[in-house]
């Protein structure tokens, strides 16, 4: 299991020095030169030359490259073009509002999802079935800000129950957290329900009926273990899409995370916090995937006795 | 004595059977209808609306006015009628979504397939490269290439296309997989088919299905991808009527004048419906050991 896990994470090093290199790459075949950016358009052309030897940028792309990946072995992401301070450190700062904002949408998710799933499945074809698919159809077809814009007229300008910007409280990540965990929420419930559906008509399931097991313990003890692996599995590529829109969701209700910090380093051309913005995404994201496939073992002995 | 007539059975073609499955999802054809209003909507547009005159032209004495009986959804904040700009709009969602898919599917599939059935190192290599795409969420990674290249469509759709090629090829490859060693193909090859031949004859036909609905679903997440670039500035640049960038607009007006950001998000929402039904609906279709 150790060696698996170890396994894992040395293959993230190639993936993200690729990463890397990728959005080097982009970045650096895109117009705008970032000394101009940040000087701005009265600057003189002597001034933008020397920022630009300050900033290593005459070199070329493939040099620049190097010197960067040999800083982030040595765990230095560089410096922020912009306010001079470490990219470390600004991307820090920004980790625990995007991470309470991503685990409220989780949370809100899996929370709602599961037992809509659940009890869809069990009452197929009732009303109750039609209805919850038809909110998950709908989950999936609204776009994260436009429901997050709905949600502040109606919960915050309206009613104001909850505030419209800022994370000052818990309170500020409710709403966030419901416009942008009810997309993540409508695909989990879909997958639990054809999951469920599937395993319920399995002859273990009639055989644990059969010997006069309480249909309660049947759902939850027997049927609802197998059904799992695929909610796992959409559960776990879902936080990948809920940090992609956490990008949206931070604009929308001016929360100031990694997502806020990433659009304005791009527009402001300064490339080492782009960097270490998708760095830091990726590396949650491919670690979400190495937990979702620990979690495969812990949910089924089967996949677990592949690991010894 | 009278002849008995013998009934012909006659086969129908896969295309037909496919289509005979469809028609009774009702929700299927829901979505099949109203893609094809949405697709008639954008060729007729600029037939019914003309684009300086109606679509871009302000008009700020009659701005901000609710819906009525003149604007069915109302004006923005700059007088222009909210309905004729979202009619005008589904040429933008469809036109870049539609080409931002077929590059993707073009170069995704291309490359699953010859990794799928050459496997080995040639495999390796595509499946390696293919993981450093994956690795970055997939929005996440559209708006970074948007952002570096500048908000124009030819760079929009780039950014669309390149963040949906691993998608295509992962699919691809699997299917091309399981087709790969089955009798037909190996019939094929002793009767000389060359390789070229063979992918494109007999292996690709016959891993279409999850193709053809994987490309239905991803239609949808382009046009959301779309309206979320715009919605950040990152997209198409007002005063092109793009739902996303319309639905911008209306935020500073959230207060007393929602309807402009509303409008424009319904049509985002039941174009991504219709299109989800129309996914669902194929795939039950397309492979009916699913159901």
């Amino acid at each position: 299991m150790w060696k698996y896990i170890l396994k894992r994470l040395l293959y993230l090093i190639p993936v993200l020095f690729g990463v890397t290199l990728l959005v080097f790459l982009i970045m650096s075949v895109a117009p705008g030169d970032p000394a101009k950016v940040i000087l701005g358009e009265q600057a003189t052309p002597e001034a933008i030359e020397q920022l630009r030897v300050e900033l290593g940028l005459d070199d070329p792309v493939l040099v620049q490259y190097m010197r960067y990946a040999t800083g982030l072995l040595k765990g230095d992401m560089g410096m922020s073009y912009k306010s001079k301070d470490p990219v470390a450190v600004e991307i820090v700062a920004r980790i625990p509002t995007t991470l309470k904002l991503t685990l409220s949408a989780t949370l809100i998710a899996v929370l709602v999802a599961i037992p809509l799933g659940i009890f869809a499945a069990v009452k197929q074809n009732t009303l109750f079935d039609g209805l919850s698919m038809f909110i998950a159809l709908l989950g999936i077809s609204i776009p994260i800000f436009w429901l997050g814009l709905m949600l502040l007229v109606l919960f915050s300008q309206r009613l104001g129950w909850f505030p419209s910007s800022g994370a000052a409280s818990w309170k500020s990540f409710i709403l966030p957290g419901v416009a942008l965990g009810f997309h993540s929420m409508a695909s989990i419930a879909r997958i639990t329900r054809s999951s469920m559906l599937e395993v319920i008509r399995q002859d273990y399931i009639r055989t644990a009926r059969s010997k006069g097991m309480p249909y309660r313990d049947v759902i939850t003890k027997h049927a609802l273990p197998n059904a799992l692996i695929p909610t796992i599995t959409v559960t776990g590529l879902q936080i990948g899409a809920l940090m992609a829109g956490s990008v949206l969701t931070e604009t929308v209700f001016s929360l100031p995370g990694i997502g806020r910090l990433i659009i304005n380093s791009i527009q402001g051309r300064d490339i080492p916090v782009v960097l270490g913005c998708i760095l830091v995404f990726t590396i949650g994201f491919s670690v979400v995937n190495l937990l979702v496939d620990l979690l495969y073992a812990y949910v089924d002995p089967r996949i677990k006795a592949q690991y010894t | 004595m009278e002849k008995i007539k013998p009934k012909i059975y006659k086969k129908k073609g896969p295309i037909v059977e496919v289509f005979l499955r469809l028609a009774k999802n009702k929700t299927a054809i829901l979505g099949l209808i109203i893609v094809a209003i949405l697709i008639i909507a954008a060729l007729a547009a600029p037939f019914i609306f003309d684009y300086d005159d109606v679509i871009i032209k302000q008009n700020i004495s009659n701005r901000l006015q609710s819906p009525s009986k003149d604007n069915w959804f109302g004006t923005d904040d700059l007088g222009r009628d909210i309905f004729a700009r979202i009619v005008y709009g589904s040429r933008i969602s469809l036109r870049v979504s539609f080409t931002a898919v077929a590059i993707a599917l073009l170069i995704g599939g291309f490359l699953g397939a010859i990794g799928g059935y050459y496997g080995g190192m040639l495999d390796n290599i595509i499946m390696r490269f293919m993981d450093v795409f994956l690795a970055i969420p997939g929005t996440l990674f559209a708006i970074t290439i948007a952002a570096a290249l500048g908000n124009n469509i030819r760079n929009l759709i780039i950014a669309l296309s390149i963040s949906s090629i691993p998608g295509f090829a992962r699919i691809l490859r699997s299917s091309v997989i399981t087709v790969r060693d089955v009798e037909f193909i190996e019939a094929a090859r002793a009767i000389g088919a060359n390789d070229a031949r063979i992918i494109l004859n007999h292996v690709i036909p016959n891993s279409l299905a999850p193709v053809i609905v994987h490309t239905t679903l991803n239609v949808a997440t382009i046009i959301l991808t779309i309206a979320g670039l715009s919605f950040l500035g990152l997209g198409i640049a007002p005063p092109a009527p793009e739902w996303g960038s319309m639905l911008s607009s209306g935020r500073t007006y959230l207060i007393g004048h929602s309807y402009i950001t509303a409008f424009p998000g319904f049509a985002i929402m039941i174009t991504i419906l219709a299109l989800n039904l129309l996914g669902d609906g194929l795939r039950d279709a397309l492979d009916p050991r699913l159901k």
